[in-house]
């Protein structure tokens, strides 16, 4: 057998700015196996979870991802009220979706202007990050924030959209929609994303089902599986749409799913606004005074793909036991089928195109001493760890 | 129905059921059971694993192993409860790639040995953490905790 070279990319991603550690062990120009190292952002929210209220914790879920912040809320709500048993009101169902869908919209933006980026083309980075503005200044608009939106309650919503608002809204979309027309016609067509992308990366149905992967990562090769439509919740029942897939299980077959949801996700908003138009303002909030004893699940469809939280309660005013999966944690463990037998420089493109969400997956950023209460490390001292780590990787392989 | 199937073939395996809706059973089991049932789920009746839950209880640690029938919305969690001094069972990652992250991190956290797991280690904090301390069990005591 040849000698492998073994090629670090991390433990700082040099593009995606997040912390993680992909090994690839490459043969000339060829990845023969890949390994993943994680933990660097470890912050047990899982354990956070059991000492905060019901109330609290999803203030901290929220926090789990930057991009996708409102889908865990959405789960943690979904599986709470499961455990009470308590129905909302159709206007915060459709608050509810709404919220949900803005965010798939901006998190497809971001994965295209990314995904751009990875391959080197600066021009569909740079117009599918500024579209992605609108969208977030319209989530000021209706949360009072761009990120973390503090939507999301038991028993319904915090805050109403009211209908003087509708308008503005919809003007967004029609933008939005438009700018999709645009960036659609410059990456379906564009023969250099064709050559970069097409064949690159491919996960087969059978790929997916191994290792459960969820989203448009399934979607696109294939698995029809969406739990908007599997398991409905919210306002998802109530609205026409339906499920994109596509079979190539390439990285483009990939982004052509995310850039057609974003139709989807468009038309689902549209209709929510309309229902809301005919339920009466104000009515966003079921009282739930006592969460009981018992166990709850809790699923939503992230932009990454399925969300699931499972919530014990012991009927104290915390959580006994709070699990949560990100769509990452099953998604990036398909590295291992996707970068194998490809070269090096499509392996970046094949490690971004499941839309891998680190922080998701990893849920310690600052490490106490137990005995003396001080911080172990400071800024200077984790990043020459990190370097100790990879120097380290270097010597023994 | 897929279910009535399932608990027709591991009627002995099953220990109880609890159908809390259409879309949401849960069914204990024989630990030893764990492996038939699961493949029989999986290569069978093509269920897709979604992950496990670990819990530290009275009982002793539980764990919720949890399944989608994607066709109709079910979601089933398969309950074992292990034992609190020696907590171990049998791994499914020799047969399913998709349990291979959740069983070390099972591991790491709460101490539960998976036997015959190909590659057992830690998955969140390899190197940086001490072995033997199980941070998400109950009788764990954090620094908050100690200074309290």
């Amino acid at each position: 057998m040849s000698k492998q070279t073994l090629i670090p990319v991390g433990p700082y991603h040099p593009l995606q700015e997040e912390p993680e550690l992909f090994k690839l062990y490459c043969d000339g120009e060829i990845v023969k196996d890949v390994k993943w190292e994680t933990g660097y952002n470890h912050r047990g929210i899982e354990k956070l979870a059991e000492k905060k209220s019901y109330d609290e914790v999803f203030f901290l879920v929220e926090r789990i991802c930057g991009i996708c912040s409102t889908s865990h809320p959405f789960a943690f709500a979904n599986s709470v009220e499961e455990i009470v048993g308590v129905e909302i009101t159709n206007r915060a169902k459709y608050i509810r979706t709404i919220i949900g869908e803005l965010e798939r919209i901006h998190s497809h933006l971001l994965w295209v202007g990314l995904a751009g980026h990875f391959l080197g083309y600066n021009t569909v980075f740079m117009w599918a990050w500024k579209y992605r503005e609108p969208v977030l200044d319209l989530f000021e608009m209706i949360t009072g924030n761009r990120n973390s939106y503090a939507m999301f309650k038991v028993g319904g919503v915090r805050r109403d959209i009211e209908n003087q608002k509708i308008p503005a809204i919809e003007g967004v979309l029609s933008l939005v929609k438009k700018k999709t027309d645009l960036l659609v016609g410059a990456i379906m067509d564009d023969p250099v994303i064709h050559a970069r992308t097409k064949g690159v990366g491919v996960l087969t149905r059978q790929d997916i089902l191994d290792f459960a992967a969820v989203g448009p990562t399934a979607r696109a090769s294939g698995v029809d599986i969406d739990v908007r439509r599997d398991d409905p919740y919210a306002a998802y029942p109530l609205v026409n749409w339906k499920v994109i897939t596509a079979e190539a299980g390439d990285v483009f077959a990939k982004a052509e799913v995310r850039l057609l949801e974003m139709y989807e996700s468009i038309s689902i908003i549209e209709q929510c606004l309309s229902g809301l138009k005919k339920e009466k303002e104000g009515d966003v909030d079921v009282k739930v005074k006592h969460i009981p004893e018992g166990y709850g699940t809790g699923r939503t469809e992230a932009p990454r793909g399925e969300v699931f939280h499972f919530v014990v309660s012991d009927g104290s005013n915390s959580p006994a036991r709070h699990k949560i999966r990100a769509p990452s944690y099953t998604n990036i463990a398909t590295f291992k089928k996707s970068c194998v037998g490809q070269s090096i420089s499509d392996a970046t493109i094949s490690l971004a195109a499941v839309d891998p969400c680190y922080c998701c997956t990893e849920r310690l950023a600052v490490a106490i001493d137990r005995q003396s209460g001080h911080r172990i490390m400071n800024a200077k001292e984790i990043i020459s760890h990190s370097a100790s780590i990879t120097d380290k990787l270097l010597q023994h392989e | 129905m897929v279910l009535n199937e399932l608990q027709k073939t591991f009627a002995k395996e099953i220990l109880d059921s609890e159908a809390r809706s259409e879309r949401r059973v849960t069914l204990r089991i024989d630990p030893a059971a764990l492996i038939p049932i699961s493949v029989h789920l999986f290569r069978e009746l093509g269920f897709r694993f979604i992950i496990a839950s670990a819990l530290h209880t009275k009982k002793g640690f539980e764990i919720y192993y949890h399944y989608s029938y994607d066709s109709t919305g079910l979601v089933l969690n398969l309950h074992v409860i292990l034992d609190q001094k020696k907590p171990e069972i049998e791994s499914l990652s020799n047969m399913f790639e998709a349990t291979n992250w959740i069983e070390r991190e099972m591991h790491e956290l709460f101490g539960i040995n998976f036997l015959n797991h190909p590659n057992l280690e830690q998955l969140l904090s390899e190197g940086n953490w001490a072995t033997g301390e199980y941070p998400y069990r109950k009788t764990f005591k954090s620094n908050e905790d100690v200074q309290a």
